[in-house]
């Protein structure tokens, strides 16, 4: 019996699928971002620009991309997921050779029509990649030792090169994010022990490295750690980034000052407050009723993910709802952890609220993947 | 047909659990993160609040406008001038170097320079302003105006300086201002541990502050400066103001009137030029000091705008040292104008009748030592009234011994020698008036009877300043105790003269004083009969005196003294006079001091008189009040003296 079979009397078909979308999770993303352009509105100092206008474009850009993705069949996208990864991970080498620099990074592929971030690719063709590699793997392999190496092998690449650029936070978004759906895939449990150990001794050894000349991490990224670890030792200095967006945050109070009314953001204590930092100007302006509304939404967003993943009974789209939800969670945890100084600065946006095109863009085709295996499952 | 396993794979086992678990535990890290905002946001908010004010709100100074200091008639001699300087931001400029060089071929700076300029621009943050040039020319201004397309990040603004329009005769008297330095925030934070400031003034941190250097500007600095005002402003990040937010103003400091009569100060300046001397005008009924002239002198508005290294250097090695006011801190040995204070403790102790003849010789011998007079074959017999008018050494060696020292000291002291004198410029010096005390104290010798003959003609250990000589004289004229002053109005208030307290010896012995130097003027014999004043409304009494600065050995005076001339100019005797007018009347005292000039009779007494006769008649001396038989030689010298044009003055404020 055929899948088309099977289906033909509950799958939907034609425009029809755009009822059986998700809808709260979409609504809950228009949402996230709306909030986001308001933000955008408001660090611009009550202007559209300049970047309030681009941002939107890339959200109308970004929602026609995930209902494209939606409304094709989950299958088509396991079948070209290989195609995706390898291509993202060309693009990586590109970066390596004909990157722009911005920030003390190589980040962007001037592709002449589109600035191009190809480490936010990464994260998600490399979900999918892992997804549709556990899809085809026979149950027993699963946690065979050379079948484990397969997906670190697959997770390595890209993390090496986003490292190489040097990208620390997408780097470890993609090797959270990677983990989690092996986790998922159900590798046995001493695996994960083992690495846990084994990153345990990595970490004691690369902050011992520090200062000689087998530092394996780039000086700035010693400083962002060592600021991360003692942020009033310089305050001015490098650990001015986390004084400040503690002094930002905390001054907002209960209640904050009021839309438009933060003075850190405005005045430019608070640096690169339109992008990294945003949700520190949110949690100045609306305070912590504000800043937690925030964090509710996105948590929402995940539970509805997490139930519609539960729900789903085909392999390679429980997989790919889980890892785009772990991605997502990681992308907003992660950000606000570093601006309320819980972690060391490594460049995550905050998702869907931060300017920036390529993390817009491809957080929407990663909700379009979600809302594909939402559309086509087994019912 | 195709095999729907193909399509669908179903769920591994267990992997439901495990996303429940991983979902688990990312709820566990969004409660950390809600409470972690809870705790910054709620429980800490009040510190970050402050903290975010902190950030916010900068204190901006504003700088008071410094004091004008006024001649006692209004006419400005410190003022505060508009001037324009360039300033450059970087923020915002794309291309510096092109801007750098247009700034060059419009203001000619050298190319060393723009070197300098571009270091300093870089090295400081994008916003912070810096000079590229300063008081700019109406040329130079207008060139940048027009040219500003060219020069973006370039401003022009408006800054307050300090100029002395008649720096040459004043810059001795008021000093000059200059910049801060670490000395000035020493002091600073001195008097603020010695009470003398009530906080530490945040004035010195403004850029291109200036504080008094020297003199006036020096001792009434904390006057003068004003109370600096502050502005509360809102800033961003990179410290660029954007608003203001409440503002306390400063306070200018206040305008000084001094005593001195620019008229007269211009003409002792002039009247002095050329030698290395100095001259004091006082009145001596409220002790106003009317000029006080410093030769030679300099152009203080180059101290304040940075002077060169190589005009600081001419001013340095200059034998004649143009810094610093000779009347005020040079110490010389009065020479034989102290004997009016050994003659009147002489009438006072009663030691000797006015009548009594004391034979002079030329020398006398005092164990074993012989201490000659001026004149070598000797006076003969000489009163009292006759040792003033010839001034005989012999006749006050004879004092000193019946006097002794102390009484000698104490009636110096009495007549304001060796007392430093409180006048707001820089280094007042006290002078020595020797005693025995003082001698085991600061020589660990004891006192010698020679001594006592050294100091009875002004010589020896006997030091004063041309202000103490100054101001014995307006004692001696008045028989007060004169005090000099030199502030007439502070802040608009004229401060009241003090009245003098009486100097308490007895009139006749100072009226026989007195008339000694009547004829030490007036008298076809006395010493300065040369230099006397004809008018019988403006003549003059006075003294004399000639000091040495080297020993004449005894073979050198059997070989016959060698004569001023002959000598290098270190070496010459100081040429000294004091002097009072008019006799009936007195109103003013003058004293003048010829460094290494030659004979007090020759030098100084003419310079005396000019200078009383100047205080007398409106700063130019009337022609007719000279002896007939000079009048043609001293008009010809006046004709030679460049005097400032009185219609120069521009100023005047009341």
């Amino acid at each position: 019996m055929s899948y088309m079979e099977i289906n033909s009397g509950h799958a939907p078909s034609g425009f029809s699928k755009i009822l059986y979308l998700n809808w709260p999770v979409v609504l809950l993303l228009c949402a996230i971002s709306c909030i986001g352009f308001l933000m955008l509105y408001s660090v611009a100092g009550g202007s559209v620009n300049p970047w309030l206008v681009p941002q939107v474009k890339r959200f109308i850009a970004g929602m026609t991309v995930l209902f494209f993705i939606a409304m094709t069949p989950i299958w088509f996208w396991r079948n070209v997921s290989g195609v995706f990864y390898l291509g993202s991970v060309l693009l990586l080498v590109a970066v390596e050779f004909f990157g722009e620099t911005g920030m003390g990074a190589q980040r962007w592929l001037d592709l002449g029509f589109i600035r191009l971030q190809p480490s936010e690719l990464t994260k998600i063709t490399t979900v999918l990649f892992l997804a549709a590699y556990y899809d085809r793997l026979n149950l027993e392999q699963t946690s065979k030792l050379l079948w484990v190496l397969i997906p670190v092998i697959i997770i390595i690449i890209p993390v090496f090169l986003t490292l190489r650029q040097p990208d620390l936070g997408t780097a470890l978004l993609i090797l959270l994010g990677g983990s989690a759906v092996i986790f998922l895939a159900g590798v046995h449990w001493s695996y994960f022990a083992a690495v846990i150990s084994l990153v345990g001794a990595l970490v004691v050894v690369v902050l011992k490295a520090q200062n000689t000349k087998w530092a394996l991490l780039r000086e700035y990224q010693y400083n962002r750690i060592e600021t991360f670890l003692y942020p009033s030792s310089d305050p001015l200095g490098t650990g001015y980034h986390i004084t400040q967006s503690k002094i930002a945050l905390g001054s907002g109070g209960l209640n904050g000052r009021g839309f438009m009314q933060g003075t850190q953001s405005r005045l430019n204590f608070l640096p690169e407050k339109h992008t990294d930092f945003i949700f520190t100007t949110l949690a100045e302006e609306f305070g912590f009723f504000g800043g937690l509304s925030v964090l509710l939404m996105y948590a929402a967003v995940i539970i509805f993910c997490v139930l519609s993943a539960l729900s789903n009974k085909d392999r390679f789209s429980f997989l790919t709802i889980m890892g785009v939800s772990i991605i997502f969670f990681l992308y907003f945890s992660v950000n606000m952890a570093m601006v309320m100084g819980f972690a060391p600065i490594v460049g995550v946006p905050l998702p869907l609220i931060s300017y920036g095109g390529s993390s817009m863009i491809v957080l929407l085709c990663a909700f379009g993947f979600m809302q594909s295996a939402h559309v086509h499952r087994l019912r | 047909m195709i095999n729907s396993t193909d399509y669908i794979k179903d769920k591994v086992r267990g992997s439901n659990r495990r996303a429940l678990l991983l979902g688990g535990g990312m709820a566990a890290v969004l409660v950390t993160l809600g409470f972690r905002s809870h705790f910054l946001q709620v429980r800490e908010a009040e510190k970050f609040r402050l903290l975010a004010e902190e950030n916010r709100i900068n204190l901006r100074l504003i700088p008071p406008v410094r004091g004008e200091i006024f001649d006692r008639n209004g006419i400005l001699i410190a003022g505060n001038e508009q001037n324009y300087s360039a300033i450059l931001i970087r923020d915002g400029i794309k291309n510096l170097e092109e801007v750098l060089r247009n700034l060059q071929t419009i203001l000619l700076i050298p190319d060393e320079e723009i070197a300098i300029l571009k270091g300093q621009i870089l090295k400081n943050r994008p916003l912070i302003p810096i000079t590229v040039a300063e008081r700019l020319t109406w040329k130079q201004l207008s060139r940048i105006a027009v040219n500003s397309p060219a020069l973006p990040g370039v401003s022009l603004e408006v800054i307050l300086t300090r100029y002395y329009p008649r720096s040459t005769d004043y810059s001795n008297i008021v000093g000059y201002v200059g910049p801060v330095n670490e000395k000035d925030i020493k002091k600073m934070e001195e008097d603020f541990i010695n009470g003398l400031l009530s906080d530490k003034n945040p004035l010195l941190e403004i850029p291109n502050f200036q504080v008094g250097k020297t003199e006036v500007e020096s001792k009434l600095d904390r006057q003068l400066r004003g109370l600096v005002g502050v502005k509360r402003v809102e800033v961003n990040a990179l410290g660029r103001v954007m608003r203001d937010l409440d503002r306390d103003e400063s306070v200018n400091g206040p305008d000084i009137k001094l005593t001195i009569d620019t008229k007269l100060q211009n003409f002792v300046q002039a009247r002095l030029e050329g030698i290395s001397a100095s001259a004091i005008v006082m009145d001596v009924i409220n002790g106003d000091l009317l000029a006080i002239g410093s030769t030679p002198t300099f152009d203080s508005n180059k101290f304040v705008n940075g002077i060169s290294f190589k005009d600081y250097n001419s001013l340095i090695e200059n034998p004649y040292r143009p810094l610093g006011n000779k009347a005020i801190q040079g110490s010389y040995p009065p020479g034989s104008t102290f004997k009016m204070a050994v003659a009147l403790a002489a009438l006072e102790a009663g030691v000797v009748e006015p009548n009594e003849k004391i034979r002079c010789t030329g020398y006398i011998e005092l164990s074993g030592r012989r201490f000659h007079c001026w004149k070598r074959s000797g006076h003969g017999n000489v009163n009292f009234h006759d040792s003033l008018k010839q001034s005989c050494d012999c006749y006050y060696y004879e004092l000193a011994q019946r006097l002794g020292i102390e009484k000698i000291n104490l009636m110096a002291r009495r007549l304001g020698l060796g007392e430093k004198h409180d006048i707001p410029m820089s280094l007042v010096q006290s002078g020595l008036i020797p005693s025995k005390e003082w001698k085991v104290r600061r020589r660990g010798e004891d006192w010698r009877i020679g001594d006592t003959l050294n100091t009875a003609i002004g010589q020896g250990f006997v030091l004063s300043s041309s202000l103490q000589l100054a101001v014995m004289t307006a004692r001696l004229a008045t028989n007060r105790a004169v005090k000099p002053r030199l502030v007439k109005t502070f802040a608009g208030l004229e401060l009241d003269p003090e009245a003098f307290s009486p100097l308490g010896v007895r009139s006749e012995n100072l009226l026989r004083v007195q008339t000694g130097m009547y004829d030490v003027i007036n008298s076809s014999t006395g010493t300065a009969y040369g230099s006397r004043i004809e008018s019988q409304k403006m003549n003059l009494a006075g003294k004399t005196g000639t000091s040495q600065v080297r020993g004449i050995s005894r073979s050198e005076r059997e070989d016959g003294v060698a004569l001023n001339e002959d000598l290098p100019w270190k070496q010459r005797d100081h040429a000294l006079f004091v002097g009072y007018a008019p006799f009936k009347s007195p109103r003013y005292a003058v004293s003048v001091i010829v460094e290494h000039g030659g004979s007090g009779s020759a030098i100084a007494a003419p310079i005396a008189r000019d200078i009383i006769l100047a205080a007398q008649h409106d700063a130019l001396p009337p022609l007719s009040a000279y002896p007939e038989s000079q009048q043609a030689r001293i008009s010809s010298a006046f004709s030679k003296m460049v005097l400032t044009d009185p219609s120069e003055i521009l100023t005047v404020k009341n």
